[in-house]
């Protein structure tokens, strides 16, 4: 028992203090940027998703991998470590040169009076890996541990659908996960949320022509968050989710 | 008669010198062998013909034994090699699968990821037997898959696993439009492995040499890549014993490996690092000096927890003895990887199939004397981490003599050889992983083949289970960590 004390006291604290304005290393690929003036012509077909397009140039956040691809040929674009990327309208996920960071955090995340009310103090989720890589649900996982402890916001993962207020799914929906998803969604009581987390599955991701994929969940139930990244870094999540509760 | 090639891993292979035999005299000759399976896969040989490629790994001599046969359009069974050589059993279900032949009375040729719901599962009668089905949906964040136990009160006697939930139909997709975004993206938890796999086949189609400091690269980001999985499982393992503290101080090590590869290529995971024609990131020496200091301090913490844990008779008795597999079914089942090693089977393909690095950089192969159960995986862990965090050290050394090399090969031209087959396996974390790839006389890509080491250690896990108390699974299961993107493709 004294190791373990020992071994406690040695650890220290490591928790983030303040997550909201957490640093974020300078080499990790985030927000893109784009430096008007550039020659943009190098990027064209380097996207291995089809997340760039350039006309008119945009990036949409929600099929971006954020592999780098495209700011190792061109002068253009930039993938700074901008890691707030959440937004809860798919068309705000797709950046054009006229929005930059600043803008796009004030209005990327609709804040709900109904949300805050409800769920303000405490939110829980099922997660839902339907064809994820296990990326994103490591990352999610990390979400809990002791350096990031989303659970202190009252933000947890729990272990049934009844005990849940809303579901988080990865993955781009293979066909065979298809029915398991809409019937945890359906177990999840009413009011309910529905969270998408990772590029996979805001739009298929590197797998948008695959032909196992089946996608009517996402047509028939409404989304209230699109979380971008290949993987979800944790703070772009628990941010995420913060400022989907906030008031 | 030729019956057999003996190939190279990584090395071209002209597809009209491979041996074309007769089904009934390749089933002998695998017996006679006495060979692992790596390759059993078929492939469309027109007019409704199929051609069906077997692989057998000579781990000892660093060989590699190629052969087919051919199946006309009215053939649609052959005698199962699964008889003879159990091994084969998940490979012949897979290929039965994907090409409709059937191997005649295989002991259980069932579904591997299509038709769940026709799934035949095993049966048990008696007054007190009872089935628990699990999945696919788990209560962690994992996943998906079934689990069906058929347990008598707490014991259970057999575990049945199916999966297929998590199929993207990615072997179909490498043909059309391959990246290594994609590659990546099969197996996310073994981003490098997989990657460095699919690039190295590439390479070879296209006839790339790559740089030496980008081979180095490659192979650090591939044991920071083991490091920061095992630590992590470390710190699983010890959340299903309820060892809290192991879980939290594991958990933040981990943070610490996974955010030294970031500084190193802009993921934590290692996504975008490696590519075809070397790699896309050169970490700088200030990068490297920070690497070094923080593994140092990883190594110290990870010692610590682990001594602590292992002098508690709580801990202890948990992982002891819980979840065995014997080394005569491991063996048997054809398991591979950190799994294997644990039993006492020494597959390493890093040391079976070595690229010059090995003899270089003065690396080894160290062997425990494990007995297969929860303890032998959690100590193999630990062992393997101090071994990779050497590894990545002497590695970050020696790319300071290579600090003018270029990371990625120039010129890098698209055209395919046509006519090959290339093999390439690569370490992962959790074993071999085996990328495959066919082009036909146009040099365009027709068939690609991944094999995960899961693909073959899931039955394994079904064998661990076995007469343990049903409460023990979560910990078995995290033990073997097996992936099921990787196993369903």
């Amino acid at each position: 028992m004294f190791d373990t004390l020992k071994s406690r006291i040695y650890q220290g604290s490591q928790f983030i203090k303040d997550i909201e304005n957490a640093p974020m290393r300078e080499q990790f690929r985030g927000f893109p940027k784009f430096n008007a003036g550039e020659d943009f012509s190098a990027c064209k077909d380097v996207c291995p998703t089809g997340a760039l397009s350039l006309e008119p140039l945009s990036i949409d956040m929600g099929k971006c991998t954020f592999c780098g691809a495209c700011e190792r040929v061109c002068k253009g674009i930039e993938l700074t470590n901008g890691y707030k990327l959440a937004s809860s309208s798919r068309e705000k996920l797709v950046i054009t040169p006229e929005v930059d960071y600043e803008n796009y955090l004030k209005s990327a995340v609709e804040v709900r009076e109904e949300i805050h009310k409800i769920f303000g103090r405490s939110i829980k989720f099922r997660q839902v890996s339907a064809g994820g890589c296990n990326g994103c649900e490591m990352e999610l996982n990390a979400c809990s541990n002791v350096n990031f402890d989303m659970g202190r916001y009252g933000i947890e993962f729990v272990a049934s659908p009844r005990h849940a207020d809303g579901i988080v799914i990865t993955g781009p929906i293979t066909e065979n996960m298809a029915y398991a998803l809409e019937d945890c969604y359906k177990s999840v009581p009413d009011p309910k949320v529905v969270v998408l987390c990772g590029a996979c599955a805001i739009s298929g991701g590197v797998f948008q022509e695959s032909e196992k994929l089946n996608r009517e969940f996402l047509e028939k139930y409404p989304i209230d968050l699109y979380i971008p990244g290949c993987p979800t870094h944790p703070l772009t999540f628990i941010n995420a989710v913060l400022s989907f509760i906030k008031k | 008669m030729v019956k057999w090639i003996k190939v190279k891993n990584n090395t071209r292979i002209d597809i009209n010198k491979i041996p074309i035999i007769e089904i009934s005299d390749m089933r002998s000759e695998v017996k006679a062998f006495n060979l692992r399976p790596i390759g059993f896969f078929g492939k469309e040989w027109g007019f409704g013909c199929v051609r069906l490629f077997v692989i057998l790994a000579d781990d000892a001599n660093a060989d590699l034994y190629l052969s087919s046969s051919v199946f006309g359009n009215d053939v649609k069974s052959y005698e199962s090699f699964t008889q003879e050589v159990p091994a084969f059993h998940i490979f012949e279900r897979e290929f039965y699968e994907q090409f409709g032949i059937e191997p005649l009375h295989h002991p259980w040729l069932k579904p591997v990821r299509v038709n769940q719901d026709k799934y035949p599962f095993f049966e048990m009668e008696g007054e007190e037997v009872h089935q628990v089905a699990v999945g696919p949906i788990h209560a962690g964040v994992i996943e998906p898959g079934h689990f069906r136990f058929m347990c008598n009160g707490e014991t259970v006697y057999h575990l049945e696993i199916m999966l297929g939930y998590q199929h993207r139909g990615v072997e179909d997709m490498m043909l059309k439009n391959p990246s290594n975004q994609l590659a990546e993206s099969i197996c996310g938890d073994s981003v490098i492995a997989y990657n460095t796999a699919y690039s190295q086949v590439m390479e070879t189609l296209k006839a790339i040499n790559i740089s030496r400091k980008a081979q180095l690269i490659r192979k650090m980001a591939l044991e920071m890549e083991r490091i920061a999985v095992h630590i992590g499982d470390l710190g699983a393992i010890s959340g299903d014993i309820a060892y809290l503290m192991g879980a939290s101080v594991f958990g933040a090590t981990r943070t610490l490996v996974i955010n030294t590869t970031l500084e190193m290529c802009g993921s934590r995971l290692g996504r975008g690092f490696v590519t075809v024609g070397g790699v896309n990131y050169d970490p700088s020496e200030e990068v490297i000096d920070r690497a070094v200091e923080t593994l140092n301090k990883v190594r110290t913490d990870v010692d610590r927890m682990v001594k602590t844990m292992l002098k508690n008779s709580t801990v202890m008795s948990r992982l002891e003895k819980t979840g065995t597999v014997s080394l005569e079914k491991a063996k048997d089942i054809g398991l591979v990887g950190m799994a294997a090693r644990t039993c006492g089977v020494d597959l390493d393909s890093r040391f079976d199939f070595p690229d010059k690095w090995v003899e270089e950089l003065g690396f080894t192969r160290k062997t425990m004397n494990l007995k297969g159960d929860v303890n032998a995986r959690f100590k193999l862990r630990y062992k393997e981490i101090k071994e990779s965090i050497s590894m990545v050290k002497k590695i970050l050394a020696k790319l300071k003599e290579y600090k003018n090399e270029p990371i990625i090969a120039e010129g890098v031209n698209n055209k395919l050889t046509p006519d090959s087959m290339v093999i390439s396996i690569v370490e992962g974390w959790r074993g071999e992983v085996v990328h495959i790839a066919m082009t036909d006389l146009h040099g365009k890509m027709t068939r690609y083949k991944i094999k995960d080491p899961s693909f073959n250690n899931w039955y394994g896990l079904g064998l661990a289970v076995r007469n343990n108390g049903i409460s023990d699974f979560p910990l078995c299961n995290k033990s073997f960590n097996l992936s099921y993107c990787g196993n369903d493709l």
